[in-house]
């Protein structure tokens, strides 16, 4: 099955490379093709965001990422090692530089276990240090992600708020000093006062420890917000990846477009567009063929049925796989790049 | 057409009484849309079921009034009640999942209702079924009502809810938390229908949401709730314009919002919603407010009018003079709340390895 390419891969020093990564499950007959022909590379102190709805394979490409998942076909390149023809042995130590925070903070936490003892865990299973200095650090943690140790350290999840178990959540992946941190929705369970804690909280520790991070949520405006580049998912496929700035500017791929028309905007007085998208998506089992986006997009042709799109650069950094997305994004040239470099810097 | 009045409704619970809703007022006419907004526990799911009747009588306790077209109905028992349900009030639950029975097909489920309270016979009400299904979007409505709900997607299954929902042409719809859980691209889809079947039904309808930018377009007016009670309720474009309570202002400037660039620092709300279970003489909100001063700790603000409809409960309003007062002196001093409110709109500074990443490809 041929995938959209690697167009947007980069040269140089990528931190993480997934090249033509295909994740199916289940038997041949009801074969789900939750990702197929996937590739991205994140740069050392990126973040790379991952967008898409449910059901699109953002969460088993993270899973594939972190080889909690094994691919079907492909690779993940992790500091240029081949993470896929590791012995499980060499596997484990390797993972120990990625890690994952998941989407629910309180069932990802075992509900048992003390704070501490959770944070603690992954020292333990490494043996590292005795148990005092594993304590120590474990506290040392826990402040540095806004819990108090001398208040929190002895209580069970159950006793915290969602907030405060996703802080949790955070420092235990911390405490192996990975280099890659894996977010799979971080955010999307908690209250939007306390979602603008963690997000602030996320991008502090990634300065800190000069982390890169693969973010991944349905949220296009908490994507934006934390993301050096944003990569945008529809069933199993990548569609676009581009620069947060350019891409919500500018969007080049139909689907993009119509989930940014759908996001609705805190503003009484914008317009509430009409429904960008019709109908649902498409069974994962018997993906359309050429395009995967044609059933539901309002320029399909019979191009699309036929062939499917390749990752193009339209401008520097922001690829497409679309066959008629060209006239569109016309506007997202060149001062594109310089705008987001000065808005950053 | 639907008068709540000091509405108050407590859990026991082996931890004490927990004042889930507590002294809630509103009234919303015939057309309109309220919408209700809130963080987790903060009291708005409570409230809806309270209109209803849905709760428990033996772990709840409720007073105050609830008047629907002239009625008293929060006194009936649910013998009575039962005929407001459906055909005068009705309610789409936030989970289809939950709220569909699994082994039932969608045709009876639909049907349901219109056999029982619209006195349908057989024929008529599959007929009526197929009707309903068809406008709220369902394609194929008559294959659709031999379906169990686990064979309809989310999107589907939310639409079958709803024309259960609508049914026996209910005068006032409550929908809590409809599209919560649903993708974006549905969520748009479900509340243009929502809509859209208020338009032509000319129903009240009151849209019960944790998102701000949900009620922002879809609403004539909207009621703020935080821990149990209403802090701030108007007209939609003037809360959002001329917020008045902190706990709006806080709420609205934590949002990532797609017009800022990227790595804008979120003006987070330190803290989280109180203890329900735990009197406090004063506003709920102080802990957490930019505004907090003596008063607020021992005083609870009632909530007031401020002409055109426009209600708070807040002792220093945003935008006062007393207000702006308190904002600066907290300031002054260095309280966290309100440091994190008033820091300018900063972008995150990107590390270097970013930009040398980026310049690698262009």
């Amino acid at each position: 099955m041929a995938g959209s390419g690697t167009a947007h891969l980069r040269t140089g020093e990528a931190l993480l490379r997934a090249e033509h990564v295909v994740v199916e499950f289940g038997p041949n007959k009801r074969r789900v093709k939750a990702v197929s022909d996937v590739s991205f590379d994140v740069m050392r102190g990126e973040t790379l965001g991952l967008v898409g709805e449910s059901g699109c394979g953002k969460s088993t490409m993270a899973r594939a990422a972190a080889l909690v998942q094994g691919l079907t076909a492909g690779k993940v390149l992790f500091e240029d090692t081949d993470m896929t023809k590791l012995t499980a042995r060499e596997l484990r130590k390797a993972r120990t530089g990625v890690q994952m925070v998941f989407q629910d903070p309180i069932s990802s936490l075992n509900p048992r276990r003390r704070i501490l003892d959770s944070v603690m865990e992954p020292l333990a299973v490494w043996k590292i240090g005795t148990k005092d200095e594993r304590r120590r650090r474990a506290s040392e943690i826990l402040e540095s992600v806004g819990i108090d140790p001398d208040q929190t350290a002895k209580r069970r999840p159950t006793e915290l708020s969602g907030g405060q178990c996703q802080r949790v959540s955070i420092a235990r992946a911390l405490t192996l000093e990975p280099k890659l941190l894996i977010c799979d929705e971080p955010v999307s369970a908690l209250d939007v006062s306390v979602q603008a804690q963690i997000l602030n909280l996320l991008h502090d520790i990634k300065g800190e420890r000069q982390l890169t991070m693969l973010f991944i949520a349905h949220d296009l405006a908490v994507v934006k917000n934390v993301s050096d580049r944003v990569a945008v998912m529809y069933l199993g496929k990548l569609c676009e990846v581009a620069p947060p700035d350019v891409l919500y500017r500018a969007p080049a791929h139909p689907y993009t477009t119509a989930l940014l028309a759908a996001i609705p905007d805190p503003d009484p007085e914008a317009q509430v567009g009409s429904v960008p998208l019709s109908g649902d998506l498409p069974s994962p089992t018997d993906p359309p063929s050429g395009c995967r986006f044609r059933t539901r997009c309002p320029r399909a042709a019979d191009r699309c049925a036929a062939e499917e799109p390749q990752m193009r650069e339209l401008a520097p950094g922001h690829f497409v796989a679309c066959h008629f997305s060209l006239e569109q994004p016309a506007a997202s040239g060149g001062p594109s790049r310089a705008t987001a470099a000065s808005g950053t810097g | 057409m639907l008068e709540v009045e000091d509405l108050h409704t407590a859990f026991r619970t082996p931890r004490g009484l927990v004042r889930a809703v507590d002294g809630v007022s509103f009234e919303i006419d015939r057309g309109r849309t309220l919408g209700i907004v809130g963080e987790s526990g903060s009291g708005k799911s409570v409230l809806v079921r309270s209109i209803m009747g849905l709760l428990p009588t033996s772990a709840a306790e409720r007073s105050g009034s609830v008047r629907f077209a002239g009625h008293e109905i929060s006194s009936l028992p649910q013998s009575e009640l039962r005929d407001f349900w459906g055909t005068q009030i009705a309610l789409v639950f936030q989970d289809p999942m939950t709220a569909l029975n699994p082994v039932v097909r969608v045709g009876r489920q639909v049907t349901e209702s219109l056999r029982l309270r619209a006195g349908l016979d057989r024929s008529a009400a599959r007929q009526t079924a197929v009707a309903l299904l068809e406008s709220v979007g369902i394609p194929d409505p008559i294959r659709r009502l031999r379906a169990y709900p686990h064979e309809l997607s989310g999107g589907m299954r939310q639409r079958v809810m709803i024309a259960i929902a609508l049914a026996c042409g209910p005068k006032l719809l409550l929908a809590d938390e409809p599209t919560t859980g649903l993708d974006v691209t549905l969520q748009a889809q479900i509340l243009d229908l929502l809509g859209t079947l208020q338009g032509e039904r000319s129903m009240a309808m009151i849209l019960v949401t944790h998102d701000m930018a949900v009620v922002a377009g879809r609403t004539d007016e909207v009621a703020v709730m935080y821990a149990g009670r209403i802090v701030e309720h108007a007209a939609t474009n003037v809360l959002f314009t001329h917020t008045r309570m902190p706990y709006t202002e806080a709420l609205l400037r934590s949002i990532p919002r797609l017009a800022d660039p990227s790595h804008t620092r979120l003006r987070s709300i330190p803290g989280r919603p109180p203890d329900l279970s735990i009197e406090s003489p004063g506003c709920a909100f102080a802990p957490r407010c930019a505004y907090v001063q003596e008063r607020c700790r021992h005083e609870a603000p009632p909530l007031r009018g401020a002409g055109a409809g426009h209600r708070f409960a807040c002792w220093f309003p945003v935008g006062s003079d007393e207000g702006t007062e308190a904002l600066a002196s907290n300031l002054e001093a260095g309280l966290p709340a309100a440091t994190a409110l008033s820091a300018t709109s900063t972008v995150h500074s990107s590390p270097e390895a970013v930009s040398s990443a980026h310049s690698g490809i262009s």
